[in-house]
């Protein structure tokens, strides 16, 4: 279903004229309110009255996380406290949180890209959504719970974490839609079998996944042990929060950027230089309509690329990849690149081992050492040493075959791995540089 | 004429032994015979005990990997050469010895050895054939 006929289908040329036009008009006002826009503009020799057209958008500096912490807490807001309504912040899990804040008009914005959200992962009014995001600073609970409530469905707010009741409550309240991140969408499969209650007797259709990075295999697992369609969603909180992208259930092939609110960028991470559609590379977002937190050509550090082809589903609006990993996340040993999403999908691809692992990478004199770190579960378990050693080799090289690099693979038992509630944490950097 | 051994994934790290001896102690099940195989990262606990299920029910609950695996619990006279003359034999009918261990019980003039065959059936019943006493599970797990 789609939420907003009217603007999801606009032919290209009209989006496009509607991109410009608030482009100027976003462009004008940081200019004219947040310091730090204003500095950089300068800075960059741009004026508002530069951009006329939307290729002009590369004239404008690029804003980075870093930006963001150097304006802790509020330093980014382009309207006065008495205007917002609502704050957000990020974990501040790698440093200092970065903190966004929303107009009446900005919660209304959200609350209609999460429901087109919703919408195109097949919610509808009749629907009820089990909503496990966590709800507080982190914008995953309330973002999905305002869009759930715009598109008229019943959303019970379960928040994150107490799986057992979680359980209980999809067993007697019967929910048809799920919002969580894979990883705990995952961890309520283990909790319920553990239970005695089967997703099979359950009645949901959906699942509209994300806040952290995942894979087809992945996807494919989920659909299996949970009796759904899994969708994936994109959003982060410095551009507005989850609903900034959506694979429709039609293609689930990319995900649609609601583009009347967003433009979206790729660029080569190294050199800031603008890639042709298709490439892989830094996804960059500049928000159109936002009023407390608007952000110019902001550096997500998510690895993707897009698509422009039109899809089934009828919504014109141009497609980004799952996002492949993070410039961040990305490990460089021994001179290649490594994304933790690639040594999942190798995992996922071999039947008996599941998919929680952890990268382990040390040094030992100047040379990188990467360690897999895989739970054994009953499917990988042999009695015999001989059979987990040979499971040990395959793994490692399956990884040397897909990643080019070497890593040793040491088989842990279940349930070792941090698994929270919220994000795996998937990646332990040991080396002292 | 089969036993039940119950094989346990151990990380090679402090305490995971206690831990299993733990669980078993906590449900009151009662080891009967043992036999620890290890790598330097990773182990397998292999264990005969007097209730197969209560002990993998626990185990599992506390969060380890458990599986049953098919062994057989044979008589082996106890002199010189006695289990020498039971491995040459199955030498001989082609059946191989995946690894053993001793059942340790004060009885008898015979020892009792647990064995893993690539093929229990086989094993069995060749050693019946050639008069070795092979004890049943249910005999095994109350010695």
């Amino acid at each position: 279903m789609i939420f907003n006929m009217e603007f999801e289908t606009l032919p290209r040329e009209a989006l496009e004229a509607i991109q410009l036009r608030r482009l100027k008009e976003v462009v004008g006002r940081v200019y004219a309110t947040v310091p730090f826009y204003r500095k950089a503009f300068d800075e960059a020799g741009v004026k508002p009255a530069d951009i006329k057209s939307l290729a002009d958008i590369t004239k404008l500096p690029f804003t980075t996380k870093k930006d963001l912490r150097d304006n802790y807490p509020f330093g980014m807001f382009a309207v006065p406290m008495e205007n917002v309504v609502r704050i957000h912040a990020s974990s501040g899990t790698t440093g200092q949180p970065t903190v966004v804040g929303y107009t009446r008009r900005d919660v209304d914005t959200w609350a209609e890209l999460m429901a087109r959200s919703l919408a195109a992962g097949g919610a509808t009014p009749d629907d009820i959504i089990h909503n496990a995001y966590g709800y507080g600073l982190f914008t995953g609970g309330l973002g999905v719970h305002y869009g759930a409530e715009k598109l008229g469905a019943s959303v019970i707010p379960i928040s994150g974490g107490n799986t057992k009741r979680q359980i209980i409550i999809m067993r007697d309240f019967k929910p048809s839609i799920l919002t969580c991140t894979p990883s705990y969408a995952l961890h309520l499969a283990e909790a319920a079998e553990e239970m005695g209650v089967d997703f099979e007797n359950l009645l949901f259709k959906s699942g509209i996944f994300g806040a952290e990075p995942w894979s087809e295999n992945m996807r494919l697992e989920i659909e299996r042990k949970l009796y759904l369609s899994a969708l994936d969603i994109y959003g982060i909180s410095e551009v507005i929060g989850p609903g900034v992208a959506m694979e429709c259930l039609e293609a689930k092939n990319g995900l649609h950027i609601f583009e009347d609110h967003f433009i979206p960028e790729i660029i080569n991470p190294e050199t800031g230089e603008i890639l042709p559609p298709g490439s892989t590379g830094e996804l960059v977002f500049t928000s159109l309509t936002k009023e407390a937190f608007p952000i110019i050509r902001y550096r997500t550090r998510d690895i993707t690329s897009l698509s422009y082809e039109p899809c089934i589903c009828g919504r014109t609006m141009a497609r980004m990849k799952r996002v492949q990993g993070r410039t961040d996340d990305m490990l460089i040993i021994r001179g290649v690149n490594v994304f933790p999403s690639q040594i999942e999908a190798v995992l996922m691809d071999m039947d008996q081992v599941e998919p929680h692992y952890q990268l382990v990478v040390e040094r030992e004199g100047t040379l990188d050492t990467l360690t897999v770190l895989v739970e054994v579960g009953e499917k990988a378990f042999s009695d015999e040493i001989r059979d987990l050693q040979n499971l040990e080799r395959e793994i490692s090289h399956n990884i040397k075959e897909t990643l080019a690099v070497s890593a040793k693979v040491k088989l842990v038992e279940p349930k070792t791995i941090a698994r929270s509630e919220g994000k795996a944490v998937r990646v332990v950097d040991k080396r002292k540089l | 004429m089969h036993a039940q051994q119950i094989s346990v994934f151990l990380e090679n790290k402090a305490g995971r032994l206690a831990e299993v001896t733990n669980v078993l102690s906590q449900s009151g099940v009662n080891i009967r015979a043992l036999s620890l195989a290890d790598t330097s990262d990773f182990g397998i606990l292999r264990l005969i005990v007097n209730n197969n299920d209560a002990a993998v029910d626990a185990l599992k609950n506390a969060g380890f990997t458990v599986r049953k695996t098919q062994v057989a619990a044979v008589e082996v006279p106890d002199r010189p050469g006695g289990l020498h003359e039971l491995l040459e034999y199955l030498n001989g009918r082609g059946i191989n010895v995946e690894y053993m261990y001793a059942f340790v019980t004060p009885t008898k003039n015979n020892a009792l050895m647990i064995f893993r065959f690539d093929d229990t059936d086989a094993a069995v019943s060749a050693l019946l054939e050639k008069g070795f006493a092979v004890i049943d599970g249910e005999t095994l797990y109350t010695m």
